[in-house]
């Protein structure tokens, strides 16, 4: 039993971080209907910047934090208006082809800069806490208070500020918010300064928990991306109970299955949840079943 | 060059041509966003060199990989071709990545990390195909009948509703298509034509591993049938020429030390494909303009 409870809190840790790359999926996919596939890669990004910062440049891990999510959003902002922008009118298969080209320029710019092995903050010095029989370290309570501060954050820019406001209708619909005097494309480049900003911080977190790897990216993609079904495309608020919900039973699912199978449960889960629920939990119905690409 | 390594290009070129052709049939001609499709190679390499390793005659084999192709497609295609092309992507890279999961950790099956060794030449009637330039009349033949199937499909009522789909889904419901059906129909044929290439290349190489079936596979064949021009199977089997000889190209140029040659081949073809997009969204050759009498 306590080796379960300690298992939660591991899913609640991981659901953290993909609940702040979730958000940025969420926003864009609000804002321009279109999966972002580099999303992840743009994590993987951060994570980097932070990692240089903090090991190269010997910035301490707050400011070095910082600063990986403001350039990191640079970053997004950029690809953007370079890969996505061009093709706002054109079919989506091809926004949707460039995001997975955009990924894997990411992908593969780092690997060549960096190197491909694997690579580690090395936080020497940072012991756990024990909180009755469950064990956390400082980065791990890092986690749950960032994210659950930057979700506080992002509810508040969402609901209480004028930006928050025109991203909402950006997101209802880009033509009439455009009509209402909404410069749209500066919206469009805040949500992905935004959405950026959130993945480079859930990718320098996770880097910090475990390691860094070039590839990283790819299955921050996938687990965001399923947490954003699960909570219903679009919505945001269902992109983090998604998350949560995905990082809990990944993690309690190592109870019951060998832990070598703990990334395919994410996968099982989106399917399983698209058998069932097409929409989302908290999705409207009609959104996914209208079936033009 | 000596003349073996262009039999082999040309073998290689040959299942390759096999692969993007069927890829360009469900992406290209129907717009159906599959990120899999290295997963039905995979399933159709791993089901005929497991059968043949077990006395079951090639051609036998290759049949049931094909079907066993179209069966994870069809159940796959279940769920996710009601819905919007979306979900479709992010299921079939769910799928995907399961599959290879499947690969690397049932290790009692398919040796994991380890790979199928020793898988026997193919072999019909008694002739059996055991050098290149034996195989590569086996995969010329191969891919002669691909081809023609796929010109078939496109140019037939079938392929005119697939078409259809792509432009305007709502459009061709509305005339009465139940274009469900048909894009399951375009998903499990491309699948088994995916799982063909899988046993031609299982019995060429004779060894398979994890590794031969990521995600690069697929989005390597994108880029071929982004540039060829989407939906034409001829711009997609010149292109896959190109790309084969650029491909095994890049391996003699001397590249210095600390370049990672599959890195920078990752950041040249992602820019490409980012180019390409963008720039000559119709490819170099673009489909056929059908006008129907």
């Amino acid at each position: 039993m306590e080796i379960f409870v300690q298992l939660l809190v591991n899913g609640v840790i991981a659901g953290g971080t993909y609940a702040l790359a979730a958000v940025g999926y969420s926003m864009v996919y609000g804002a321009l209907k279109f999966i972002n596939f580099a999303h992840g890669s743009i994590a993987m990004v951060g994570a980097y910047i932070a990692f240089v910062l903090v090991t190269m440049g010997n910035v301490p891990l707050v400011p070095a934090f910082l600063g990986s999510m403001l350039l990191t959003a640079m970053l997004g902002v950029m690809v953007e208006r370079v890969a996505y922008r061009p093709l706002r009118r054109a079919p989506k298969l091809a926004s949707l082809t460039t995001a997975i080209a955009v990924s894997f320029v990411l992908d593969a710019a780092v690997m060549i800069i960096m190197g491909a092995d694997i690579r580690t903050f090395s936080l020497t010095g940072l012991r756990s806490y024990q909180i009755g029989p469950i064990y956390i370290t400082p980065v791990q309570g890092a986690i749950i208070l960032t994210s659950l501060a930057f979700m506080v954050g992002l509810y508040w820019l969402l609901t209480r500020t004028k930006l928050g406001k025109a991203i909402r209708a950006v997101a209802d619909g880009i033509s009439l918010a455009e009509v209402s005097g909404i410069d749209t494309n500066l919206i469009i480049s805040a949500v992905f300064a935004i959405g950026s900003a959130l993945a480079a911080a859930s990718g320098a977190l996770i880097g910090m928990d475990t390691n860094l790897q070039p590839t990283m990216g790819f299955i921050i993609t996938v687990k965001a991306f399923a947490a954003v079904v699960l909570g219903g495309l679009g919505n945001v608020w269902g992109a983090v109970v998604g998350a949560f919900l995905i990082g809990i039973v990944e993690n309690t699912g190592v109870w019951f299955i060998p832990p070598v199978w703990k990334d395919s449960i994410a996968y099982g889960i989106l399917i399983l949840a698209l058998f069932l629920r097409p929409s989302g939990i908290f999705g409207k119905k009609e959104e996914a079943q209208v079936t033009v690409l | 060059m000596e003349l073996a390594l262009i039999v082999h290009l040309l073998v290689v070129f040959t299942i390759y041509g096999i692969l993007a052709i069927s890829l360009n049939l469900v992406v290209g001609a129907t717009g159906l966003f599959n990120l899999g499709h290295a997963a039905f190679y995979g399933i159709g390499a791993y089901t005929s060199a497991l059968l043949v390793k077990a006395g079951v005659p090639w051609l036998l084999a290759v049949l049931t990989s094909m079907a066993t192709a179209s069966c994870v497609a069809f159940i796959i295609g279940i769920p996710t071709l009601r819905l919007v092309g979306d979900y479709l992507a992010v299921v079939t890279m769910g799928l995907g990545e399961i599959t290879r999961a499947v690969f690397k950790n049932w290790i009692s099956l398919t040796r994991g990390p380890m790979g199928l060794p020793g898988i026997p030449h193919a072999s019909v009637l008694g002739i059996e195909f055991d050098t290149a330039e034996k195989f590569l009349i086996l995969g010329v033949v191969c891919l002669v009948i691909v081809f023609v199937v796929a010109e078939r499909v496109l140019y037939s009522p079938f392929g005119r509703v697939l078409k259809g789909i792509r432009e305007d889904e709502a459009a061709v419901q509305a005339l009465g298509k139940n274009t469900y059906r048909y894009k399951m129909g375009v998903l499990i044929l491309g699948s088994a034509m995916a799982g063909l290439a899988g046993s031609l290349f299982a019995h060429y190489i004779t060894f398979i591993d994890p590794s031969s079936f990521v995600m690069w596979l697929t989005f390597f064949l994108f880029l071929i049938i982004v540039l060829g021009g989407l939906g034409n199977n001829l711009g997609a089997v010149v292109v896959t020429v190109v790309f084969v000889a650029l491909r095994e190209g890049l391996r003699f140029v001397g590249l210095p030390l600390w370049l990672n040659p599959a890195a920078l081949q990752q950041l040249i073809f992602g820019i490409l494909l980012i180019i390409a997009t963008i720039f000559v969204p119709r490819g170099l050759i673009p489909e056929r303009k059908v006008v129907y009498e």
